[in-house]
């Protein structure tokens, strides 16, 4: 049986019919992880024993006739960048070569609690700054959809998902890095409400944009796991109480009624084959019942460079903890200063060493009002944006990306085009809403992602409308060509 | 009358008294093993978020509020970025643009003067960690360590308006702040512990202008007494500097103490801190009836209470000024005066004997072991004439050093007053034999030689016997 392809809802009915084991799971998962890894390079770490305990401990569980979690002895990843207790968490940065968390984020720890059993670390970029997932200090993933195309912002967890190393990988989103590699390697991806999981354990990139959130392979599995990540948690202040509902109950096949907006700005500065397909989901959701309208956002071309302000600002100030005193990389100097320097120096990649010097410019005294102030003063504006389409509309449709994904070393040569690919993903983060990222159909090749968002905390309208799509048409679920 | 007048600013950084740190729950105890009370959100460790204490923002108000401040109903936290091995983070979480308490004063009195010293602001922020140097000097030191124990203590930074003109006010600013802060229970004011820090920006201009000079800050000050010689010296330095047709060069100075002078450390072009808003921390939101509900418990302050010393027990201002110094002392005052009704007394106590010992070991008073009960049994024994007032210190030391009860002292070692004539007769008998000449002195008239002749049995009774009844009983005799 291909187990690494299924969904993880599947998975779990076939264990409790007993079928097989969570450690045969898990076993199947290891060799087939030794056999594509090296094409994909998702993974950083892989624990094996660790799994294989974990894997164990959750058969005699079931075997005793206990009470056990959907996500229990389910093979997942954790993206690099979130702390696993006793497990070596690297942000892709020569930084953190060597550091071993003494705590797991509190979304690990919840899905480990549910008995998740944690397979490895996924790649990323250095730190998730940059444009595509070729910056990192260790290695690149690929996409396998296509060897020759980058999987699309920092996160290999999409790319673990759609190769079958992982039945469903976490990751963090500042700029889109849940949703667009999702759409470039046709999962799903999606970014819950900012405070919805606690970042508690989420290494800082930019504090007030990042948020933990999961790449599933269908709708159903999205639910089980924000089930279990969602939730106030007393560590991070930045965690909200608001009642977490049974996602489970959202997915509903019916999308009568709903009111879907299309923001304009975004589809005007998308790729053509890209734009008709988001406009062919619209004309789908129209078919099931739903009522679709174009909308403007006007102050959509603001969020790029007010993001990029605010996101290099903080990360500044985010990783000046860096300093070789206390952990990770140390290059000695004669004096203190000189050990600060070269540590930094040697630890940062290029682009990580550029949004620290932008950050370090945009907050200077001389500088604040005219760039931070302003950003934020921007922000605002797209927020309310936001604000007032929801007024009007239940989600909006659009692209995840502008582009599919691109052919590797391009963002490279061209960092402000590899910039200009986040306009559909980073208002979504300034604004602190949700939002989903969906498969849906290919162009030249290569998959496309919608996505939909929505008011805070509003996530159940996400899963109805991605839930209702994946039950009415065969666009969702994308097969790689790659021998995964 | 100088020619100058110095403008003097103080920043005063004090540690709360709260059980746990700012953003965590690692211990504030004072004096463990180094890094034993950290956890990842106080090492800054990657991935790691704190959450506010509520007893700190509790004790700043409280503090504000005895400050006479106004309390923001809507304050924040800013991150002050900037490198050092012991600022875990790379950047200090302070209150840069919307401080907690604001516009407040507090009254000094100086050489008989009162004045009033406008208070900035009090904002809260956390302390970074310590830096522990091989061989005790970071000069000299090969290399350094660094102890995380303090990193993330909460602290309150009270900033003065430079309205300060001299070191002695500085100093009466510094004591009634100590007052006060610890009267409200903010803070244990400990300045040998760390837990109260004083810098001094302090500069000069020729009197009666109104235009600032440039000015230093004066670090490494370790008491009040040193910040008062601090200034002084710095005041006199600068005026010298100006004097000679030189400028004062902006910098920060440290404070040599066995010296006594101020030495440059470093010169301070105001350093660009890049501070913004802190993200990962929610702000803080008080509302009126919070702040009006913490304000009637701000308990009487210094003054007033000073006030009450007088005017109720009818205390002298000086010796009620010096017991309502201090909480513990004023307490201590109140405590004994309950079993003991004579304030003049108690307070003469207080300021003799009590605070003589205190001073000559530098101890607080809650290290002694003398109680208000204890000093007023002591007191009660002295008024029935059971020792005299010299055997009364002689107990009152036993009874600040080992604490107990005045009556169990003056048995053990013997030293209860004797009145009893039956045991002076033979004394007396002697001392008259052995002193003709003051005997005939006293019989022809020379009132004073009794003197003498008391003294003598005193001496042989090592203090012991009553003058009183001794007096009485030697002239009885010598009448015969």
């Amino acid at each position: 049986m291909r187990l690494h392809t299924l969904p993880v809802h599947r998975l779990g009915e076939l264990m409790e019919r007993k079928e097989f084991s969570s450690e045969e799971l898990v076993r199947n998962y290891l060799e087939h992880i030794s056999r594509v890894e090296d094409e994909i390079k998702a993974l950083v770490t892989v624990t094996e024993e660790a799994a294989l305990a974990q894997a164990r401990a959750v058969d005699e569980k079931r075997a005793r006739g206990e009470e056990i979690s959907p996500l229990a002895g389910i093979p997942m990843a954790i993206t690099d960048n979130i702390c696993t207790e006793g497990v070596k968490t690297t942000c892709a940065s020569r930084m953190l070569y060597n550091f071993v968390p003494p705590y797991d984020a509190d979304a690990a720890a919840r899905l480990k609690r549910a008995g998740a059993v944690l397979m490895g670390k996924c790649s990323m970029d250095e730190f998730s700054i940059g444009p595509a997932e070729e910056k990192s200090g260790f290695f690149s993933a690929r996409n396998p959809f296509a060897p020759e195309a980058a999987p699309g912002g920092p996160s290999g967890g999409a790319a673990a998902v759609a190769a079958g190393e992982a039945a469903f990988t976490l990751g963090s989103d500042t700029a889109g890095s849940l949703r667009r590699p999702a759409a470039f390697c046709g999962v799903i991806g999606f970014k819950p409400t900012y405070g919805r999981v606690s970042r508690y354990g989420l290494i800082s990139y930019a504090s007030s944009l990042d948020q933990i959130g999961p790449f599933t392979r269908d709708m159903t599995d999205l639910a089980l796991v924000l089930n279990i990540i969602c939730g106030r948690d007393a560590k991070d202040s930045t965690s909200a109480a608001v009642a977490v509902p049974d996602f489970n109950k959202s997915l509903i096949n019916d999308v009568k009624g709903l009111k879907i907006g299309l923001p304009k700005e975004y589809l005007a500065g998308a790729e053509p084959g890209v734009a008709a397909r988001v406009r062919e989901a619209a004309g789908k959701l129209e078919e099931l019942g739903a009522v679709c309208e174009e909308v403007s956002m006007p102050h959509t071309a603001y969020a790029l460079p007010a993001h990029y302000i605010i996101s290099s600002a903080e990360a500044s100030s985010n990783l000046a903890r860096y300093d070789g005193v206390r952990y990770g990389l140390r290059v000695d100097a004669g004096d203190v200063l000189g050990m600060f320097s070269k540590t930094r120096s040697r630890g940062f990649g290029e682009e990580v060493k550029t949004l620290i010097m932008l950050g370090t410019y945009v907050l200077g005294a001389a500088n604040y009002n005219d760039y931070y102030v302003k950003a934020l003063q921007a922000r605002t504006l797209v927020r309310q944006d936001f604000d007032r389409a929801f007024e009007k509309f239940d989600c909006l449709i659009t692209p995840a990306s502008p582009a599919i994904a691109h052919r590797k070393g391009k963002e490279t040569a061209d960092p402000l085009a590899a910039r200009l690919s986040k306009t559909c993903s980073v208002p979504v983060n300034l604004a602190g809403v949700p939002a989903l990222s969906l498969p849906f159909g290919m162009v030249e090749g290569l998959p496309v992602g919608l996505q939909f968002i929505t008011r805070h905390f509003g996530e159940e309208i996400l899963l109805r409308v991605g839930y209702t799509l994946q039950q009415n048409t065969d666009q969702t679920r994308l097969k790689p060509g790659l021998a995964c | 009358m100088s020619r100058y007048e110095a403008v003097i600013g103080l920043e005063v950084h004090v540690e709360l008294k709260t059980e746990t740190k700012l953003f965590c729950g690692c211990s504030t105890e004072f004096g463990q093993a180094p890094n034993t009370q950290v956890c990842p959100v106080c090492l800054g460790l990657p991935g790691s978020t704190g959450v506010l204490n509520k007893k700190v923002v509790e004790l700043a108000a409280r503090a504000g509020l005895a400050l006479n401040c106004k309390i923001g109903a809507y304050t924040w936290f800013d991150r002050k970025n900037y490198y050092y091995p012991d600022l875990p983070k790379g950047f200090q979480i302070s209150q840069v643009f919307r401080p907690i308490a604001y516009q407040g004063y507090l009254d000094i009195e100086v050489d008989g003067r009162d004045k009033r010293i406008n208070i900035t602001r009090a904002h809260i922020e956390e302390d970074p960690g310590k830096l522990v140097h091989s061989s005790g000097s970071i000069m000299t030191s090969s290399s350094s360590f660094v102890d995380y124990n303090r990193s993330g203590m909460p602290l309150i930074e009270i900033v003065s308006e430079p309205e300060l003109r001299s070191g002695a006010e500085a100093k009466a600013y510094l004591e009634k702040l100590k007052a006060i802060l610890e009267y409200t229970g903010v803070s244990d004011v400990k300045m040998e512990q760390g837990s109260l820090r004083c810098d001094a920006n302090v500069s000069v201009r020729p009197a009666g202008t109104a235009a600032l000079g440039t000015k230093t800050e004066i670090k490494n000050m370790n008491s009040f007494r040193a910040v008062q010689r601090a200034i002084e010296y710095e005041v006199d330095r600068q005026i010298d500097v100006l004097e000679d047709g030189d400028r004062v060069v902006q910098e920060t100075r440290a404070w040599d103490e066995n010296k006594g002078i101020t030495m440059s450390m470093r010169s301070k072009e105001n350093p660009d801190y890049r501070c913004f808003i802190e993200q990962e921390v929610s702000p803080i939101e008080l509302s009126d009836e919070w702040i009006e509900d913490l304000r009637v418990t701000i308990p009487e302050l210094p003054d007033a209470r000073r006030k009450r010393l007088v005017a109720e027990h009818g205390l002298p201002a000086y010796d009620a000024g010096v017991i309502t110094s201090s909480l513990s002392l004023a307490e201590f005052f109140d405590a004994t005066l309950e079993k003991f009704p004579d304030a003049k007394k108690i307070s003469n106590w207080i300021m003799g004997e009590l605070l003589r010992l205190l001073n000559a070991r530098g101890m607080e008073l809650g290290e002694s072991k003398i109680t208000p009960a204890g000093l007023a049994s002591l007191l009660k024994l002295i008024e029935k004439g059971s020792i005299s007032n010299k055997i009364g210190k002689e107990v009152f030391e036993a009874m600040f050093q080992e604490g107990k009860e005045p009556a169990q002292i003056v048995k053990e070692k013997g030293l209860s007053q004797i009145s009893d004539e039956g045991q002076l007769t033979q004394i007396i008998a002697e001392v008259i034999d052995k002193n003709p000449k003051s005997v005939a002195d006293f019989q022809s008239g020379k009132e004073q030689a009794i003197g003498f002749l008391v003294g003598q049995v005193m001496k042989a009774t090592r203090g012991q016997a009553n003058p009183g009844v001794v007096n009485a009983m030697l002239r009885e005799k010598l009448a015969e």
